[in-house]
């Protein structure tokens, strides 16, 4: 059986069923005015005592509630409150002369078709918070379409149509293995609570879930939503596998997830993620990161048939930012060429691309299509912290004309009435040798620095990566990049500006005491990289990685300088 | 009357928790506050009114106040857009 996976992992455990009785119109009519005046009365009570109940819940520190659990009781109370609801209850009972149990089913039941009915997948899932209140007052009018809450044993997979934003608060989860629903979607409250709580859920299973029974035997998998009911011997010594290799995984991960990156003495570095798009954003906060040190622009570009609109860009910009929760994102302007290349954008074959036509170079010349992407970029920013990185830069020139094209871009949108925040820092890419050795005069002219390794490798060794007969020669720990990585560092902090670094080495653990001890502010990585150098960075302390990073620039090959580092990884 | 517009900077648009937010500060004020989306106009005074506008990141909202604290009322709500909205 399938359904929707909501909250990834693997649940084996036996089955509890949760049934629910639906409330039903009685059809009994009100008599006369006392009768109206007494049942608004009765209704009034009802919606006050549902309202004490969840203030009582609020209170119980026994739930030990977090914030998010709050919220969502608060949400509540103001439903229960809601003035709308209230008018449209004591209406029907007024000149329809509805019984309030009746009158408050049918103005639930209208609200939930609403939402039901709405093309937004969130709004629609409100549907479940609107007959949880309706079940709530019901309950207090003398009507019960409860359900009543268990202890349940342990390894408990609770299996039900769907589970109500109180019960998924007041429900006593410590026993509860999984979670499976028939009805639901990735943001239903089964979904959210499963998910805050790191419990496996499947949602939106449908009608099929209804034939299990108590005590079956379920396996499911939280990511893929497959659920199996008294599956074979083979099927769950398989699950039983992936389930202790996820759990030990997750261990990890989570223990690493919110501890902030901060040496045994106190140093703070940020740790943060190469990105490619919206998408990889909700893991980048799973994974403990900090913000996006590297917004590769490029996705956008491939895979059509001409340059996106600056519309198309602010969307795409916007969409990353509104996910970024505050943390600052460094956009990297286009960085085309090189071995990069858009079918709509003829780029002539040239005998060494690496060292031609790409990047700020066709930025520059091609102005058009660089001011489209700034304004693009400014107007996202009002959405977030957004910074703008220029690739490729390799003398204090080129940074002043691409401010200077920055500024025009800036011009047009305020001649156009457009708001952009113009306090937008603006940073370059160390990736050329000449601008590791100037950091010095290329510092005074930006609010950042981000060393792109992988180039600056490849450029200070004169080593093609690609070609299979020199690759071996291209080593990040060859002495003469790491004095341009400590010097591009040093110069940056001297000049107050912070300094990053986004190509590979930055996720190599190998390189992560050095870096560190070289007073690298800011490790750029794929997210997936993050717990594991955060890991190292939380166990050492900055003293330490001051004497490695001493020790190191005394070494003259890079032999001896992996031997010793290699040393301190276990 | 004083009337604004706000662009909404919450990637998720105004859904419950910032709806209840919105809503408990516009209780602190004797003013009448309506929140305005497209040509639909409803009190923010409601849950499901305001949720039943289905308002979106980016989207455009504006909001009105009317009553004798208007001016102290549209400061706070005002506040509420530009500055407290992107972290519920």
């Amino acid at each position: 059986m399938k359904g929707i996976g909501v909250s990834p992992g693997i649940a084996i455990g036996r089955a509890f069923v949760i049934k629910k009785a639906e409330a039903i119109v009685s059809g009994i009519l009100l008599t006369g005015e006392d009768d109206v005046s007494r049942e608004t009365a009765r209704f009034d009570q009802a919606v006050n005592k549902a309202v004490d109940e969840i203030e009582t819940i609020k209170l119980n520190t026994r739930l030990s509630l977090k914030e998010d659990d709050l919220a969502i009781l608060d949400t509540q109370i103001e439903l229960l409150t809601d003035p709308q609801l209230k008018d449209d209850v004591i209406e029907k009972i007024a000149s329809e002369r509805k019984n309030p149990k009746d009158a408050l089913i049918e103005v639930i039941e209208s609200f939930v078709q609403l939402f039901e009915g709405m093309d937004d997948e969130y709004m629609r899932a409100r549907a479940a918070d609107i007959k949880d209140i309706g079940d709530r007052i019901l309950k207090h009018l003398g009507s019960a379409g409860n359900s009543s809450t268990q202890n349940f044993g342990p390894d408990t997979i609770i299996i039900a149509q769907d589970i109500s934003p109180s019960e998924t608060i007041t429900m006593d989860i410590s026993h509860v293995i999984g979670f499976a629903t028939q009805a639901g979607s990735k943001t239903s409250h089964t979904a959210i609570i499963a998910k805050a709580k790191g419990i496996p859920a499947v949602v939106g299973c449908g009608g099929e879930l209804s034939i299990i029974e108590n005590n079956d035997l379920i396996i499911l998998n939280g990511l893929s939503g497959s659920v199996y009911i008294n599956p074979e011997p083979n099927i769950i010594a398989d699950y039983t596998r992936k389930r202790d290799a996820h759990q030990q995984l997750k261990e990890r991960l989570k223990a690493l997830k919110d501890q902030p990156a901060i040496t045994t003495d106190g140093k703070k570095v940020t740790l943060s993620a190469n990105i490619a798009g919206a998408d990889d954003m909700a893991d980048v906060f799973e994974f403990g990161g900090e913000g996006v040190g590297l917004f590769r622009t490029e996705l956008l570009f491939m895979n059509r048939d001409s340059f996106p609109t600056e519309g198309e860009q602010f969307e795409f910009y916007k969409s990353v930012v509104l996910r970024s929760k505050g943390n600052p994102v460094i956009v990297r302007t286009i960085d085309i060429g090189g071995d990069k290349h858009l079918p709509y954008f003829n780029l002539p074959a040239e005998l060494n691309p690496f060292l031609g036509y790409r990047a700020i170079r066709i930025c520059l010349d091609r102005k058009e299509l660089f001011i489209t992407q700034l304004k693009a970029i400014l107007r996202a920013s009002v959405f977030g912290d957004l910074k703008i990185m220029f690739p490729m830069i390799s003398n204090a020139q080129e940074i002043r004309s691409a401010k200077q094209v920055l500024a025009e871009a800036r011009a047009e949108l305020v001649n156009e009435g457009i708001a952009f925040n113009a306090d937008v820092k603006v940073g370059i890419m160390i990736e050329i040798p000449s601008a590791a050795i100037t950091a010095d005069i290329l510092a005074k002219e930006v609010d950042f620095f981000s060393i792109g390794t992988n180039d600056l490798c490849q450029y200070t060794l004169a080593v093609d990566r690609m070609n299979e007969k020199v690759s071996h020669l291209y080593d990040p720990f060859n002495p003469g990049v790491l004095r341009l990585i400590s010097n591009v560092i040093e110069q940056g902090h001297k000049h107050g500006i912070h300094v990053g670094m986004c190509g590979e080495m930055a996720s190599d653990q190998l390189a992560t005491l050095l870096l560190l001890g070289m007073g690298l502010d800011d490790f750029s990585m794929s997210v997936a990289a993050i717990p594991a150098i955060k890991n190292i960075i939380i166990n050492n302390s900055i003293t330490k990685a001051k004497e490695i990073y001493k020790k190191v620039m005394q070494m003259d090959n890079s032999e001896e300088i992996v031997a010793y580092l290699q040393e301190f990884i276990s | 009357m004083i009337t604004n517009d706000f662009i909404i900077l919450a990637s998720q648009g105004i859904h419950a928790r910032p709806a209840t937010t919105l809503i408990r500060l516009v209780k602190n004020f004797k003013s009448a506050v309506s929140l305005k989306r497209g040509d639909k106009t409803v009190r923010l005074n409601s849950m499901l009114n305001i949720l039943s506008l289905t308002i979106k990141g980016g989207e455009t909202v504006t909001v009105l106040v009317e009553g004798e604290d208007e001016i102290e009322a549209a400061q706070a709500i005002g506040l509420f857009f530009t500055e407290q909205l992107k972290d519920l």
